[in-house]
């Protein structure tokens, strides 16, 4: 039998603001336990809440990057449960009209091929405390720094199809809104949240099968082994002629197995309403219109820019133009030196990996992109060849200084010196008169031993390229 | 419309209230007075009508981001029943 | 000088006759004095009362005392107060300390004031009668038998029996007016969003105003004057620029359009209180307004609509009293739900409880549309029915109560005869308007209020038409004297 998955996902990503969304207290990330909770924060009787303008433009920013439709008027509601970590009882959140509505997101999957994955909504929302379970005397403690943070849930309609896509999609959607500088979202600070909603059903079926909720899963890694696993619990279900419940698993990544959360099924009636405490956010077009003016490049446009202006590859373009942070490194690379393919090979291969062994982000890249930039310009004036500019850029890595700076240091420059490099030349050649002879009676591959004879004699420091020249014109004499 | 006993049960553990035999049995007495208070809604014709949340019909106002709130956590948790290292103290959480 | 309303107290500091310190004395002990049999104060706040009249009388010597500088007033133990146990008249605020002040109170902290006390109210401010405040049952001072009316039937009942010059109350289905008009004084409830709701513990936040109680409308339009203005921290507060209130109190009346809608003169209206209502009426036409009948088709759905409106708020407003950063906890919880659950049924009173439950039943699911929706609806019928009559009158005049006072405990039985208690007043709420009750007569020694209610932020004008009766008439100055 063959299964179909159906996954849809509702991702979290936490606003880049520097205050809640409801309250001026602070974001900052950890923070002693409750020192970030003001009065509102920690609803306190007859405090009210006051839309911060930051993250509705970070909405709506994010809005126009999906091609989404941008409401003209949206609604906060009110999702009541009771829970110790959410101080009013109620998450204040958008339900029926939310701000930004159907867009979508073109993904690229391992085999080149791209596909388009339904946006349904995207709406701001509260972030909740957190709980401590670490034993307080058999008792819970609740830290609600994080109460109120404010947050964009992306929905996606359930056209994901395997756990591939479902990772492609999150990597777009976390490069999207790095891009648009309006979240870190960085994963293992809970900042980027993933739920994924996952079915299966006979191929070639129209009716979705029963769905399964897989709350917060907390890496990309993870979002991938979730699906995998749950799928395969459901196949096994099913195969055995049982039935899927639809619930909410959890994940657990030590025991890499998804499993239920009977305590969170008791009645799930969230008596949505809309918020009165809040009024409609209503908006215009010369807003949105100014919103839309700040959009940065995105990295679907630089990946063709890339390509037209650079004549890259798809693949070094695709590469390069992920991620913001390196797309405007390699920028500043190419505009120190000058040449678009030979920074490209250096960004993409050898600084990254550099910064993958050393896990670091490219920003906190210990050669800047002027120094790279003046590294490969050493290349190209032929003080360097790639084989010491290699050498050049791990002492430059090691912080030992610009490339200038290495190559004085290590004597890595090449000899470039006509004169010098001809009489040495001429030397070898009155000394080999036998090759001489081979190579005027038409063997050019001689000239290579050639070179390796001036090699040797410069201690591999002659530029190769003009050792080459100098030769030719010499035997054509 | 009509409450049963388990109804009131079933709202009363929504609302997070806990009624003993006796408060049930009076709520669902009163219940079915108020019901029938607001049942007279139903006879209404409020066709084409928009709900109407706010007598006010003006947009929301915006804020603007900036951190103006300071650290008052030890003034605050001082209004609390049961808080420890700056943490406030339930009974424990089952996940 | 007990006899005296803000506006004359301002002017005796001002000559000097008295000061803020032997006002604020005079006031705390008459408080303690009396007090005892009407329970019009939850918390009296004597000491720092005390420093606020000093500062009040040091300022006055520097000549930067201001207006009402030195005034002492009570306010509603809804506010928030700094320092100062507000309750809401609810074991669940029992030892609540605020730590913050609701804008209204540092308005009038700012202005100089003095706030002598907290005043009693029903619980969470739900409640026609005051009878469901965890703090007791507060007594009319026309009929200490009788009920004061609520919510704001603590601050209705001191500034009846003198124990202050004038109060702060809030009103969501007419806690203002209905116990201004059972005490005899003048209730004003401001437009939705003229005051400020920062700090004011919420019932219904849609349906929630702050307004005054006072013995006549030239002493709301003092405090309507420092309460009222836009504030950055309620976002349902309004950014329309305030008036001076006093500035046309003396307006002539020539040509005012009155408009009598015959909803509220039908069946149910005690036939005592209509003729004091008439008779009013025909005071206006004699300072020269014109009469005229009017309808509000849906008054008589303003009540239903209105018990699933604000139960389905406050539903969520008191979701936040769950025992864990402040207020009630029980004891020894075995769990978190039992935690939950018994502190809020410990915590919360009879009535309260009941809200919730209502509210919560409208909003749970396959309820929404069929309650919620269909009462949003209906408010919107409700608000176009206003509209329609401001088209052909400038003013809309009734009874604020169908009856007078009703003895403690009267009403006790059915929670739905109390919520027809406010038959009359619960459709200004909806719509958002401003509305006032003054004192329009006396039925058996017991005051009966008239209701006026005008179109938005047209406060100036329900205090300047308040004002011309008074100074046609002397209802306003019987007092119950205790």
């Amino acid at each position: 039998m063959t299964w179909e998955t159906v996954i849809g996902l509702e991702v979290h990503v936490q606003l880049a603001t520097a205050s809640k969304l409801f309250s001026g207290s602070s974001t900052r990330f950890g923070a002693e336990p409750n020192t970030q909770a003001n009065i509102y924060d920690l609803a306190m009787p007859g405090t009210l809440p006051v839309l911060n303008r930051e993250a509705l433009r970070m909405a709506i920013k994010f809005g126009l990057a999906i091609d989404a439709e941008i409401a003209m008027t949206s609604v906060f509601d009110r999702k009541n449960y009771f829970y110790p970590d959410l101080p009013k009882g109620y998450q204040t959140s958008q339900l029926d009209f939310p701000t930004v509505g159907k867009g979508s997101l073109t993904v690229t999957l391992e085999d080149g091929s791209s596909k388009t994955i339904g946006i349904t909504r995207a709406h701001m929302e509260e972030d909740a405390g957190k709980s401590l379970h670490e034993d307080f005397h058999g008792q819970t403690g609740i830290d609600l720094n994080r109460a109120g943070t404010p947050l964009l849930e992306i929905v996606s309609e359930p056209e994901i199809r395997s756990a591939d896509e479902a990772v492609a999609y999150l990597k777009k959607l976390h490069s999207l809104v790095r891009y648009l500088g309006i979240s870190d979202a960085d994963m293992s600070k809970g900042n980027m949240r993933c739920d994924a909603n996952v079915s299966i059903r006979q191929a070639g079926d129209t009716e979705f099968g029963t769905r399964t909720e897989i709350k917060n899963i907390n890496s990309f890694r993870f979002v991938e082994k979730a699906i995998h696993v749950e799928v395969e619990r459901q196949i096994d279900i099913l195969e055995d002629g049982g039935r899927i419940v639809q619930e909410t698993r959890l994940y657990d990544s030590d025991r890499n197995e998804t499993r239920s959360m009977r305590s969170k099924e008791v009645a799930n009636d969230y008596r949505y309403f809309p918020e009165p405490d809040l009024l409609p956010i209503t908006i215009d077009e010369a807003y949105i219109e100014a919103v839309r003016a700040t959009l940065p490049e995105l990295p679907d446009a630089k990946r063709e820019r890339f390509m037209s202006e650079y004549k890259l590859s798809e693949y070094d373009a695709l590469v390069l133009a992920a991620e913001r942070e390196t797309a405007d490194f390699y920028e500043a690379v190419v505009a120190e030196c000058g040449d678009a393919k030979l920074s490209a090979n250096w960004v993409s291969v050898d600084l990254q990996a550099y910064l993958n062994q050393e896990e670091i982000d490219i920003d906190d890249s210990p050669v800047s992109p002027v120094q790279l930039g003046g590294l490969i310009k050493k290349i190209i004036d032929g003080t360097l060849s790639s084989k010491t500019a290699k050498t050049a850029f791990a002492l430059m890595l090691a912080g030992e200084g610009d490339a200038d700076t290495v190559i004085n240091n290590n004597d890595l420059a090449q000899n470039s010196d006509m004169e010098a490099n001809t009489n040495i030349v001429v030397s070898v050649l009155k000394n080999h008169p036998d090759q001489v002879e081979q190579y005027k009676s038409g063997n050019t591959k001689v000239i290579s031993f050639f070179v390796g004879q001036v090699m040797k004699e410069t201690k591999g420091k002659a530029n190769p390229q003009q050792v080459n020249e100098i030769l030719k014109d010499e035997l054509s004499k | 419309m009509s409450v049963s006993s388990s109804d009131i049960a079933y709202i009363a553990h929504l609302a997070r209230l806990h009624l003993s035999e006796d408060e049930s049995e009076k709520a669902a007495d009163n219940f079915r007075n108020i019901l029938a208070l607001i049942d007279q809604m139903q006879a209404a014709d409020t066709k084409g009508l928009q709900p109407l949340s706010h007598a006010i019909e003006t947009s929301q106002p915006l804020r603007e981001d900036k951190v103006t709130e300071s650290n008052q956590r030890d003034t605050l948790q001082k209004l609390a029943p049961k808080s420890e290292a700056g943490l406030y103290l339930v009974p424990k959480v089952i996940e | 000088m007990f006899e005296l309303g803000i506006a004359d107290l301002a002017r005796g500091l001002e000559a000097g006759d008295f000061s803020s310190e032997e006002l604020t004395s005079a006031y705390l002990a008459r408080i303690k004095e009396k007090d005892s049999v009407l329970n019009s104060y939850i918390t009296c706040c004597e000491e720092p009362a005390l420093q606020q009249a000093k500062a009040a009388d040091a300022a006055r010597a520097s000549g930067k005392a201001t207006g009402l500088s030195g005034v002492p007033i009570a306010h509603k133990d809804i506010f928030c107060t700094d320092g100062i146990r507000t309750t809401c008249g609810s074991r669940m605020l029992e030892t609540f300390i605020a730590p913050y002040n609701a804008t209204v109170v540092e308005k009038f902290n700012q202005a100089g004031m003095v706030t002598l006390g907290k005043t009693n109210m029903d619980e969470f401010a739900m409640g026609s009668s005051n009878e469901t405040s965890y703090f007791g049952a507060v007594h009319n001072p026309w009929d200490l038998e009788r009920v004061p009316g609520g919510s704001s039937g603590g601050s209705a009942a001191a500034v009846a029996a003198h124990l202050a010059p004038g109060a702060t109350a809030t009103d969501t289905g007419g806690s203002i007016r209905q116990p201004a008009a059972f005490c005899g004084l003048t209730g004003l409830k401001p437009t939705y969003g003229r005051v400020s709701r920062w700090g004011m513990i919420a019932f219904a936040s849609s349906l929630d105003q702050a307004g005054t109680m006072t013995r006549n409308a030239e002493d709301s339009a003092l405090m309507l004057n420092i309460m009222a203005g836009h504030d950055a921290k309620d976002s349902t507060s309004i950014d329309i620029a305030t008036e001076d209130y006093t500035a046309n109190l003396d307006k002539p009346l020539d040509g005012l359009r009155i408009g009598i809608p015959k909803e509220h003169f039908a069946e149910g209206l005690k036939p005592e209180v209509e003729q004091k209502i008439r008779e009013a009426l025909t005071e206006f036409e004699k300072l020269g307004a014109t009469i005229r009948e009017i309808s509000l088709p849906n008054n008589g759905l303003s009540v239903p609509a209105y018990y699933v409106i604000a139960p389905a708020e406050a539903s969520a407003n008191l979701s936040r009293y769950d025992g864990v950063r402040y207020g009630y906890r029980c004891d020894d919880p075995k769990d978190l739900e039992d935690m939950y659950k018994r502190s809020r049924s410990e915590g919360f009173g009879a009535e309260v409880k009941r809200r919730i439950m209502v509210g919560t039943y409208a909003l749970s699911a396959g309820y929404y549309d069929a309650y919620y929706i269909k009462a949003q609806k209906i408010r919107r019928l409700i608000k176009n029915d206003f509209d329609k009559a401001f088209q052909e009158v400038d003013l809309i005049m009734g009874p604020t109560s169908p009856h007078t006072a009703f003895k403690i405990g009267a009403q006790n039985n059915d929670p739905v005869t109390m919520y027809l208690e406010d038959i009359y007043t619960i459709a200004v709420n909806l719509a958002g308007l401003p509305g006032i009750s003054i004192p329009a007569g006396l039925v058996e020694n017991l005051p009966v209020g008239l209701h006026i209610v005008g179109k938005s932020f047209a406060e100036a004008q329900l205090l300047n038409v308040a004002h011309k009766f008074q100074q046609q008439t002397d209802w306003h100055t019987h007092t119950p004297g205790i």
